[in-house]
């Protein structure tokens, strides 16, 4: 690993300023950063360590939904908004596995928005908002592609919210070495209609499923995708499945997701 | 009542304390003063030449200590293959130079063509970096059969088909067996590719070299299941050491499976560059490494036939195969896909006529070696595929098309038609305890169940069987092998009656300090806690062959009951002088050496005491000492077998596959601690679960590893398994060895694969698929592709 | 170069340490405590799990600067105060839950921040926790085993449901 000045900021100001010098870069959990530093495929001058920030941290409940600090790592969301947003809770339960868990954070996974990761599909799939240390970014305008976001040089993400939906649930199928999802289907269910987020299956990173979002709009049930079908164009190809077969995922995986939702 | 101590007990084991109170030593946690560091440059490429390496840059770094380039070693030796083997045609194999680092061509992705010595491991990082090597890109050679097929593009230049050796088993017997296809009721075949492994030991291979220049003496800290054959390499075939100035320490070595047998390039390395810096030199593998230079194992592509008559006699055998050998051969390489392999191409049935045709194949990729099995599990998985197959296909039971066809009980000892001689089996006893253990009576019913959850179950069989403890060293020499396969122990008896044993096996996982140790206590009749088994340090034990093939009991435990015997023989004596009785009237028992007859005894301590206060020893006939050393080499392989049941559901929707159950009913011949045993044949029925479902090596077109990391490379973790059921209560003893053992260390790695490939092909046929084969790993998207074809 | 003051098994402990420095490396050459391991790059293989601040994290995948302040837990501290072995690591002996020993620390770590949570686990509980420390020689089975006996569970009874 090359090495690199280290900085823990205790504000989002002094967070800001550190992350405004060049070759910064933020670190958070460092669950995906710090594996590719060791192979010296990343080489940041400065680390900008964000977890020292108190109101980076935490769940609670907000005016506009369920809000979780950017630094908030995976397990605490999982015990944390259990109550206040269940889908959210399982899905941070099941990234990784514990003891990643108990290191990576929200903010980490989503400014690094890896094609295959769980939390972008909550994001996408709950119409959240992303609040940076500038502005608020729409899910709907956040994700760019793989590994590509909104944010720009020296921005980074304080917390995010999440309307809370009337139904939802999140399926993951594991990809079986990695444990990322091979695809996962976020599914919620909001009074003025469903949101479906697909991870895992596009090279375009998440995205929206839109016939099925239409289809289970009108008939909340497994049944009314009975007769859609994915497309498998654009679908990843690797060594875990076909696009065909991605495609045949987000199919039977949204349907369980709708019936685990009921 | 289980007994608590000595042979049969399910003695704990000692060496657990310090591996888990985190005070194992393994190499990478040995700290030496003054410790440099190694790092390598490995080609990006599959196939290159090396036009030129400029060091200057990289040498002019602060804490650089020295760089080396392949033609650093262009004069001493390369890294031998350790068995030659005779094609069809009678040429002997050919045999590509193994250089300690890459000189004109580089041959796989990850082949080290230079080294950096610096005093951090980020610095020989940085200065690796800051080579400046100049290819030249050729063909990546990555496919076999396009390998043999092309005669420009060569893996070696001097060797123009990418072929080592075609090797026939046995060609004599090649015109019956194929007359015998011609005229036989029914025939059936399969092609199937037995996929690439990588082991992935949990520890990283580590070495450090250490030169001493007051006394020209060299000290290897390596990662090995063999340090004698290591030292025996380094010193004899590659660098030129002298033996007697090179200690060879493997310490506790955390998993091998095989790919810690072998002779690596960074061994020599790290002694040549301290002894050129004269500071000690470590160099520890990141897994990245690990996956892209351990050996890799299995990696055949064959097509098997077998004929038969209608009502499932088999009559005959024939496969042919490409067996991939990566780029450079490997110790064991060339043994592998043929006597480890083709040998055993009978399994545990009286097929009358059997050939076996292998074509080893050089291919721009990792060498490929032994892995847990070697050989046998690629045998065992053909054949138990292709009986499954002609079952289906004739409308038979397989159980009982398996039982028609065993080796019967009155038959041993069998020569096989493919020239081993089983000395001892009972194929039917372990199948009639399998059937029970694994409830087969109670499947529709479970069927049923899974049907309720919408899952499609099937049950799968493999009867297996295997050699090992490897194995006469007058067999494997006519065979080809270029060393002898005995071991060694000394039993040291110190004056105050404790006992010290030397062994030449190797223990990285397999218990040896608490079996050999209960093996010494019941013979000597002396606590377990009173002996100590010593090993992985060629300065303290005797020349063994160490660990692997199942080896370590049958064959170095049979050198320690020899030397056993010896130690009882010299008490005899000692007990003789000092009771004033007839040698021949003095019986060992209990601890005991005592007068038949008499109630004149003395304990064992008492004449250890004695062996080294010899006071008034009749010297001319007596010498002092208790210390005894044996050498074994066995009659013949031993051959344990098996039969294993494994039931899967399969999710219809997903193709997922999940091991509802495995069941193994082994034959091992006598047990020395139950408890080992159980964990030996859960760790390699995991592995054959791993290569079935979850495990495949695999490269892409240009021969970049496309499963380097665990990102991709899927290791069966705890939620990927069931509980085992296992039993080893049939047992026919090995009739050549003392202790009557035959190995459990790898079986469960032979037995299983087939075992889960035929319950997820059952699975589906029970639900209208005709699906006959998919290839391993059977991943979720295979079996739904399969399902969906 | 920073000064990084870390509580390591109950003993307050200072070095300077550059940014890059892994809490791995810190612990395994700075300390000497050698019993985590490193297995993997990509923070999965668990070998070198340990416990800050009481919560089980891969130690190769940290900074030793960014646990500053912070009560790291390692294999070492976890005998008993005589120097018996503590219980998980005595019902990892009675039932063979270790083979070769290179991921035994990591597994040994993981299995006690599962039981801190959830006392009395399932097989399939403690299967799916243990999903991040990957042993390559048991099989699992024993190590399952184990750790149901480390909760004063039935170990016949709670694997066979």
């Amino acid at each position: 690993m090359y090495n690199f000045d280290f900085v823990k900021p205790s504000n989002i100001p002094d967070a800001a300023k550190a992350m405004a010098a060049d070759g910064a870069q933020a670190l958070s959990g460092g669950q995906t950063l710090l594996p590719t530093m060791k192979q010296r495929l990343a080489s940041p001058s400065v680390l900008v360590s964000l977890t020292g920030i108190p109101e980076m941290q935490g769940v609670c409940m907000a005016d506009d939904g369920v809000s979780v600090g950017a630094a908030t790592i995976h397990s605490k969301v999982a015990q944390e908004a259990a109550k206040l947003y269940p889908a959210l809770a399982a899905l941070a339960g099941g990234i990784g596995d514990p003891a990643v868990r108990n290191r990576g954070t929200l903010g980490g996974s989503l400014a690094n928005n890896d094609p295959s990761a769980c939390y972008p599909a909550a994001v996408l799939g709950s119409g959240a908002t992303v609040h940076t240390n500038k502005r608020k970014i729409a899910a709907d305008a956040y994700f760019k592609g793989l590994f590509s976001t909104a944010l720009e040089d020296g921005e980074f993400i304080t917390s995010v919210t999440f309307p809370v939906p009337q139904k939802a649930a999140y399926v993951k199928f594991d990809q079986p070495a990695s444990r990322f999802a091979l695809t996962a289907v976020f599914v919620a269910k909001y009074a003025n209609g469903v949101r479906v987020a697909v991870t895992g299956a596009s090279e375009n990173g998440v995205f929206r499923w839109a016939e099925a979002e239409a289809a289970l709009s009108a008939n909340f049930s497994a049944a009314a995708i009975a007769n859609l079908s994915a497309s498998s164009k654009g679908m990843i190809s690797d060594l875990h499945g076909t696009p065909a077969y991605r495609a045949n995922l987000v199919k039977v995986l949204t349907g369980r997701a709708v019936s685990a939702a009921q | 009542m289980p007994k608590d101590s000595g042979i049969g007990a399910s003695s704990k084991r000692r060496e657990d304390v310090r591996f888990l109170t985190g005070r194992g030593r393994y190499t990478a946690d040995i700290q030496l003063h003054g410790q440099t560091y190694a790092a390598f440059a490995r080609s990006p490429h599959a196939h290159a030449r090396i036009v030129s390496i400029d060091t200057k840059a990289a040498e002019a770094m602060d804490g650089v200590l020295a760089v080396f380039t392949g033609a650093d070693f262009a004069a001493v030796g390369g890294n031998p293959a350790g068995w030659l083997i005779q094609s069809r045609n009678g040429e002997t194999m050919k045999e590509p130079k193994r250089p300690v680092l890459a000189h004109g061509k580089v041959r796989h992705v990850g082949d080290a063509y230079a080294a950096v010595i610096a005093e951090t491991v980020e610095i020989a990082r940085s200065a690796v970096e800051a080579l400046d090597v100049v290819f030249e890109e050729l063909p990546a050679i990555v496919d076999m059969a396009a390998a043999v097929a092309d005669k420009t593009n060569r893996v070696h230049d001097e060797i123009a088909d990418n072929v080592c050796f075609d090797w026939g088993w046995i060609e004599d017997n090649r015109a019956a067996v194929d007359a015998a296809f011609k005229s036989a009721p029914h025939v059936t075949s399969l092609k199937l590719i037995n996929n690439r492994l990588v082991p992935n030991a949990m520890e990283p291979r580590a070495s450090i070299g250490v030169y001493d220049p007051g006394t020209e003496d060299y000290k290897l800290y390596t990662t090995s299941q063999n340090p004698h054959l290591t030292r025996l390499l380094v010193a004899a075939f590659v660098m030129g050491i002298p033996e007697h100035k090179l200690n060879v320490i493997a310490p506790d070595v955390g998993g091998g499976f095989g790919s810690k047998i072998y002779h690596y390039g960074e061994e020599a390395l790290v002694l040549a560059a301290s002894r050129r810096i004269g500071r000690p030199v470590k160099w520890v593998a990141d897994r990245s490494e690990s996956f892209l230079t351990d050996a890799h194992g299995r990696d055949h592509v064959t097509t098997i036939e077998l004929a038969s008559d209608k009502q499932g006699n088999f009559l005959a055998l024939r496969t042919e195969t490409l067996a991939n050998v990566g780029a450079y051969l490997s110790n064991f390489a060339t043994v592998t896909p043929t006597f480890l392999h083709g040998t055993l191409m009978a399994g545990p049935y009286k097929t009358p006529l059997v050939y076996v045709n292998v074509k080893t194949v050089f291919t721009n990729t990792a060498p490929v070696d032994a892995y847990r099995g070697a050989g046998r599990p690629e045998a065992t998985y053909s054949i138990e595929r292709v009986v499954d197959k002609m079952c289906r296909e004739l409308n038979l039971d397989p159980v009982e098309v398996r039982r028609k066809n065993f080796i019967q009980l009155d038959q041993f000892p069998y020569t096989t038609p493919v020239a081993l001689v089983y000395d001892t089996g009972n194929y039917q006893a372990t199948l009639d305890k399998l059937i029970d253990i694994g409830d087969f009576a109670g499947f529709e019913a479970r069927r049923a169940k899974s049907a309720k959850a919408g899952k499609l179950r099937g049950l799968g069989l493999s009867t297996w069987i295997e050699a090992c403890g490897i194995a006469p060293s007058a067999l494997v020499g006519a065979l080809g092998a270029r060393v002898g396969l005995y071991d060694a122990a000394t039993v040291r008896v110190n004056p105050t009656g404790n006992i010290s044993v030397m062994v030449g096996a190797h223990s990285h996982g397999q218990g040896h300090e608490t079996v050999f140790a209960q093996i010494v206590s019941s013979k000597l009749g002396i606590p377990e806690a009173n002996i100590d088994i010593v090993h992985g340090d060629t300065s303290k034990i005797p020349f063994g062959m160490g660990s692997y093939g199942s080896r370590s009991l049958a064959v170095c435990g049979s050198a320690m009951d020899r030397a056993l015997d010896k130690v009882i023989a010299k008490g005899k004596k000692i007990a003789a002088h000092m009771l004033e009785a007839a040698e021949g009237d003095i019986i060992f028992a209990d601890g005991k050496f005592s007068v038949t007859g008499t109630d004149k005894a003395k304990t064992f301590g008492e004449i250890a005491f004695s062996a080294y206060v010899p006071h008034n020893y009749p010297l001319e006939t007596l010498e002092p000492g208790l210390e005894e050393t044996a050498f074994y080499d066995p009659a013949n392989f031993t051959y344990p077998a098996g039969a294993y049941a494994c039931e899967v559901e399969v999710d219809p929707d997903t193709g997922r596959v999940e091991i509802a159950s495995f069941t193994c009913a082994d034959d091992f011949g006598n047990v020395m601690n139950p408890m080992i045993v159980e964990g030996q044949v859960h760790g390699g029925v995991a592995q054959g679960i791993g290569q079935a479902l979850l495990e495949g090596c695999t490269y892409d077109a240009n021969g970049q590893l496309t499963s380097g990391s665990y990102m991709d490379y899927t290791m069966p973790r705890a939620d990927d398994l069931p509980m085992y059921t296992v039993d080893h209560s049939c047992i026919t003893p090995c009739t050549h060895n003392p202790l009557g053992v035959k190995g459990c260390g790898e079986a469960g790695a032979i037995g299983s694969p087939p075992a889960v490939v035929n319950a997820v092909i059952d699975a589906l046929h029970r639900a209208g698929k005709n699906v006959t084969h998919i290839d391993m790993p059977l991943t979720p998207s295979r079996v739904w592709s399969a399902m969906n074809a | 170069m920073t000064k990084v003051t870390v509580t390591v098994n109950g003993k307050s402990v200072s070095r300077d340490v550059e940014g890059r420095t892994l809490l791995s490396s810190f612990l395994r050459d700075g300390l000497g405590l050698t019993g985590t391991h490193i297995g993997c790059d990509t923070s999965q293989c668990g070998a070198c799990v340990v416990h800050i601040d009481g919560l089980a994290v891969k130690a190769c995948s940290v900074f030793a600067v960014d646990v500053a302040g912070s009560s790291v837990k390692t294999i070492e501290g976890m005998a008993n105060a005589d120097g018996s072995l503590g219980t998980i690591q005595q019902a990892f002996q009675d039932h063979h839950g270790l083979q070769c020993g290179f991921c035994t620390p990591g597994m040994v770590m993981s299995t006690a921040a599962l039981l801190a949570e959830n006392p009395k686990p399932t097989e399939a509980e403690v299967r799916h926790y243990l999903e991040g420390n990957i042993c390559r020689c048991t099989g699992y089975h024993n190590i399952v085993k184990a750790v149901l006996a480390a909760s004063g569970q039935d170990v016949p009874a709670v694997a066979a449901e």
